[in-house]
């Protein structure tokens, strides 16, 4: 019998999944936005594994693995887009990049 | 036993996760964001997810957080950097993550003190992971690594250097 109650363990995954949410409205900064996503996928994945472990799976870890690579990918193409965005714009200000052409 | 462990390490996640959102400075707000990783860390280990646990504290608060050190870095420039370095090397800066990785250090103590998983039970172990990835789950493997060369793809092409702006808008 598992000692930590699935409820909580969810609870707090739902609790961190918020806070990235409140961080990517919240926050300007190109960085921080990427950073708080991190967290929100952090989030999901310890839901997966909370889910896992109280059912003795292994698919929760798998689950979790998949995420992983998800934002290991992401990150890669989140930060050189960040990178062309400093060039050009010379800010990591999300406001800068409001218009398009065409 | 268990139960307490977890209780602390759920708030040290979520008090590192609210200061890492309300961190003016990037990196300020990247050393709590290591501290909540290593922080799920540990709650993985409590929960009996061993190998999931070493993969969080190798692969999220190792390899993908020194990709966010190396462009925070390469977007400062020049004399800046020097006053940034000077300001993030003040004691008020480091001593907040310090204390709490020293908790989390505190309860890893505890946990292999007691002789490894805690009082958690239902450990699912790197072999049956393992065995599960690679039977029913090879697909998702595969699709896996297609996404991480897309993903290499992607960041090498927006990693170049500058892609030109021509009038018309055209980058060539």
């Amino acid at each position: 019998m598992n000692g930590i109650p699935m409820e909580h363990g969810l609870l707090l995954s739902i609790v961190l999944f918020l806070l990235g949410l409140t961080g990517v409205l919240v926050r300007r900064n190109l960085i921080m936005i990427l950073m708080s996503l991190e967290v929100m996928l952090n989030a999901t994945g310890l839901a997966f594994i909370v889910a896992g472990s109280r059912w003795g799976e292994a698919d929760g870890q798998i689950m979790f693995l998949l995420i992983l690579t998800l934002a290991a990918a992401e990150v890669g193409v989140g930060l050189g887009l960040a990178l062309q965005v400093f060039r050009r714009w010379h800010t990591l200000d999300a406001d800068v990049l409001t218009g398009m052409k065409g | 036993m268990a139960l307490t462990l977890f209780y602390i390490t759920s708030a040290v996640a979520v008090f590192s996760t609210v200061m890492m959102i309300t961190r003016f400075n990037a990196v300020h707000g990247l050393l709590y964001l290591i501290l909540s990783l290593l922080a799920i860390g540990v709650l993985f280990f409590l929960l009996g997810a061993h190998f999931a646990a070493v993969l969080e504290v190798i692969i999220y608060a190792g390899a993908i957080m020194v990709l966010f050190v190396f462009v925070i870095m390469m977007l400062n420039q020049g004399q800046k950097t020097i006053e940034q370095e000077r300001v993030w090397l003040q004691p008020g800066t480091w001593v907040g993550p310090s204390l709490l990785a020293v908790i989390l250090f505190v309860e890893m103590v505890i946990i292999v003190g007691y002789g490894g998983g805690a009082a958690t039970g239902n450990v699912v172990n790197a072999k049956q992971v393992g065995i599960a990835l690679y039977g029913p789950y090879l697909l998702a493997v595969e699709l896996a690594s297609m996404l991480l060369l897309a993903g290499l793809v992607g960041a090498y092409h927006f990693g170049k250097p500058m892609l030109k702006v021509t009038k018309t808008g055209r980058s060539s």
